[in-house]
């Protein structure tokens, strides 16, 4: 019996899920990731990945091809990030109630959208999403290739985000301005730099990055779009990013154990969900994230001035 | 040649509040131009317009014979500006090079390039004598460190002009000299250096010329060769400033006793302390001195009730304290004037009139007994703590963050001193003040010994301690010597004491 719930673990097709789930989870938490090391919380995060899923899916069911919805999506999401900056940064409103209001605006228009595109559909229609692109060789391996080499090509520019994050956060000037904006405006002023126009930016980018991780679920991970399909992933990812204390190699780490847990606990409902209660297997994911926040929690470094609104020329 | 800067009629208000009015000077190269003046002088305000941090109402600011935008601080920094200012404008969790490196790239350049950055970094720590290491993170480095890089970000980008914003206001006097080595070795590279400070010794050892300011308006200029201590003094408050003196008086049975205390380390700066014995009487100020983190502070919050001894009994007025709360200190009679006054002593985001009856969470004038705040009766006892005690604002309601740091202590020690309390433990209590709020701040602890309080004034600044103190404890390493009588010593011996002679007994 116990065998058999190790035995998951050098099952292929486990690891092949892990990183199928782990994908939108890892452009959410990057795109959350860029937003809070200017100093923005965004909320908005759940509704932008539902809005992202459903103009990526719908640009592709109106005939355009793959790469131009994943291109939409992005560019949806960044205007939303745009949205969220006008009331955060601009008018220095408060970054919970912004961002809430932006989750409960965009899934509530995706989903009205939607409605009106498909008015009478019971069953929703399907695209063809992303089909597995085989990475020459590497694919052909035992057991690894079948693990991590025969994905879309949407799950490789996922994971090909990390090290642009990493990139764009620690090797250039623009990240390094980000990462200031969040830890003390004055600084960045004092050096001659909006303080405004680097958090905005570094808003739109996370919020296009959570939308392709919306857009990832209709177009990659499904072929449809239906409502509620996001499921709390933008919360997750929220989480996610104290998890990984502000970093991107350390989100890819908690993307990856979060969806191996719920990959894990899929395999484990089929072998006892006849003993245990299945709902018991679903929270399994969940508790251990708790556990996980807290162990890494203690010893985070949160950037000093996020939830900060910043004024110019005001007396401090 | 035109003057590296020309600041010609500026005026600026904030609300009803003039804070600039027709202020015009100029700055040469190789000249230190210090502008002088009380806190709230708008001293600052001016740097923030120079640098463009504000937009002036009116004037004009020239930098070497050209009009400078106003407003934006990247126009400052382009003819060649640059600012330390009173806050540090760091990123704490980034290191001494990328804090460098902020602003001094286009934004869109896809990577950041260090190398000759750090070249160029190095040879100005050499250059100026501002010793740093490039790779230390930001929140490693002590204050004088963070001082330095400060000065080193303006020199980076070139800048002919650095404006010094009370630079010495947190640095030791160690540290401060260094700075002061550094300034003329920036002057005599040709660079101007104006230094806003309200301190007159470092203004006299250093600058050339000297502005005074006063309520938003140009006083006078002198240069310093021609300017007297007592002058500039003057010029500063606008009459005579006495310090209050100290006159004999009573003393009374010990109002607070310490019994072989001793404590735990409670965290990193505060050491423990071992085996303290003292008495304060009533009618008595008792200072205590020595180097930073002796255990000065865990006295105090031993005395206060914030820490609960590990050893030992803390007696007040004749009864052994069994409860370790500031509350129930404060219930017998002890008050508190906290070191980070901004911080530990106010709520910044409340407003005057709250935080002037913050204590008074018992007082069934200003609480019914249902716990409702009688918000009239509050605000009219704060108005009478703020008028006996001078506390200046521009409204009630306005958050105490707001007010300058010397009103704030006044406001501090009012709330404390309506409650007459019998013990009193102050910590810094003049520090980073101007010459007016220490004299008033004097003049509190003199009057509660006068009737009959006892005081426990801990302070880095010996020339304090020895014209309050009537007793004097030095500390050094948790350990406490015991009292000498103020006569006894002077400013040598106690320096002595503190560096950790007579201590080898313990």
């Amino acid at each position: 019996m116990i065998l058999d719930f190790l035995e998951v673990l050098v099952n292929a097709g486990f690891w092949a899920a892990t990183i199928r789930i782990a994908c939108p989870l890892l452009l959410a938490t990057l795109g959350e990731l860029v937003c809070e090391r200017a100093g923005v919380l965004n909320l908005g995060i759940e509704g932008i990945m539902s809005i992202g899923a459903m103009v990526g899916w719908t640009a592709v069911y109106m005939g355009a091809d793959l790469s131009t919805g994943v291109l939409v999506a992005a560019l949806v999401g960044a205007a939303f990030g745009l949205i969220h900056a006008g009331f955060t940064v601009y008018l220095g409103a408060s970054q919970h109630v912004t961002g809430i209001g932006i989750t409960l605006f965009a899934s509530s228009i995706g989903y009205f959208a939607f409605r009106l595109l498909l008015p009478s559909s019971t069953t929703p229609p399907k695209i063809t999403a992303f089909q597995p692109l085989d990475i020459p060789i590497l694919s052909d391996l035992p057991f690894l290739g079948e693990a991590f080499f025969q994905h879309t090509a949407f799950t490789y520019l996922a994971f090909l985000a990390v090290p642009l994050v990493l990139w764009l956060l620690n090797r250039t000037p623009f990240g390094l301005a980000v990462k200031v904006a969040g830890e003390n405006p004055m600084a960045l002023e004092a050096q001659g730099i909006d303080v405004l126009s680097v958090r905005t930016l570094a808003l739109v980018i996370g919020s296009a990055l959570m939308a392709l991780g919306g857009a990832y679920l209709t177009m990659s991970a499904f072929d449809a779009f239906y409502f509620g399909m996001v499921n709390g992933r933008g919360w997750i990812a929220v989480a996610l990013v104290i998890f990984a204390s502000w970093r991107p190699s350390k989100a890819l780490l908690g993307a990856l154990l979060f969806a191996g847990l719920d990959a894990y606990q899929v395999r484990a409902q089929q072998l006892a969900g006849a003993v245990v209660p299945y709902q018991f297997f679903l929270m399994l994911p969940y508790l251990l994230s708790i556990v996980a926040m807290v162990v890494a929690a203690k010893t985070t470094q949160y950037p000093k001035a996020l939830l900060t609104p910043f004024r110019r020329g005001e007396r401090h | 040649m035109a003057p590296l800067l020309e600041v010609i009629n500026i005026g600026k208000s904030f609300g009803s509040l003039v804070a600039n009015r027709n202020i015009t000077f100029t700055v040469n190269s190789g000249e230190v131009l210090a502008i002088l003046g009380e806190n709230g002088a708008g001293k600052t305000t001016l740097m923030n317009i120079i640098f463009g941090h504000y937009l002036a109402d009116e004037g004009v600011v020239k930098c070497a014979g050209r009009e400078l935008r106003g407003g934006d601080p990247r126009a400052a920094i382009e003819a060649g500006i640059g600012m330390v200012h009173q806050h540090f404008t760091l990123a704490e969790n980034l290191t001494v090079l990328e804090n460098t490196l902020v602003g001094t790239q286009s934004l869109w350049k896809p990577t950041l390039s260090s190398a000759e950055a750090r070249q160029k970094l190095v040879a100005l720590t050499d250059q100026f004598g501002l010793y740093i290491n490039p790779d230390a993170y930001v929140h490693q480095m002590s204050v004088g460190e963070k001082q330095r890089l400060e000065i080193l970000k303006t020199l980076f980008n070139d800048c002919r002009l650095v404006i010094l914003d009370e630079p010495t206001a947190s640095l030791t006097p160690q540290e401060a000299s260094g700075l002061f080595a550094s300034i003329r070795k920036m002057v005599s590279s040709g660079l101007g250096v104006i230094l806003i400070s309200h301190k007159l010794n470092e203004i006299m050892q250093v600058s050339d010329r000297i502005i005074v300011l006063r309520s938003g308006e140009t006083v006078g200029t002198l240069k310093t060769a021609d300017a007297s201590k007592r002058q500039l003094g003057e010029m500063i408050v606008g009459q005579k400033i006495m310090r209050p003196v100290r006159r004999s008086s009573r003393m009374f049975d010990p109002k607070i006793r310490l019994q072989d205390i001793c404590t735990r380390k409670t965290n990193l700066q505060s050491s423990m302390l071992k085996n303290i014995n003292l008495a304060v009487r009533g009618g008595e100020i008792m200072g205590v001195v020595g180097v930073a983190g002796n255990g000065q502070q865990s006295l105090a919050k031993v005395m206060t009730g914030h820490i609960k001894p590990t050893n030992g009994n803390v007696i007040i007025k004749g009864v052994i304290a069994l409860e370790y709360t500031p509350m129930a200190f404060m219930e017998l009679g002890v008050a508190y004037i906290p070191e980070d006054r901004t911080n530990d002593g106010v709520v910044g985001d409340m407003s005057v009139w709250e935080n002037a009856v913050l204590t008074e969470t018992k007082n069934t004038d200003l609480v019914s007994s249902t716990k409702i705040v009688r918000t009239l009766q509050c605000r009219s006892a704060a108005e009478g703590i703020c008028s006996v005690n001078d506390v200046r604002f521009q409204s009630i309601n306005q958050p105490a963050r707001s007010l300058s740091g010397g009103n704030i202590q006044k406001l501090l020690i009012g709330r404390w001193f309506a409650r007459s309390p019998e013990i009193i433990v102050a910590c810094q209590p003049s520090r980073g003040l101007d010459e007016g709020a220490i004299s008033a701040v004097h003049q509190s602890l003199l009057a509660a010994r006068g009737s009959g309080a006892a005081v426990v004034l801990i302070s880095e600044d010996l020339e304090e301690i020895l014209a309050l103190s009537d007793s004097i404890i030095v500390m050094y390493d948790g350990y406490a010597s015991a009292p000498f009588e103020n006569n006894d010593v002077d400013i040598t011996s106690l320096g002595m004491r503190m560096a950790g002679e007579g201590f080898d007994a313990f």
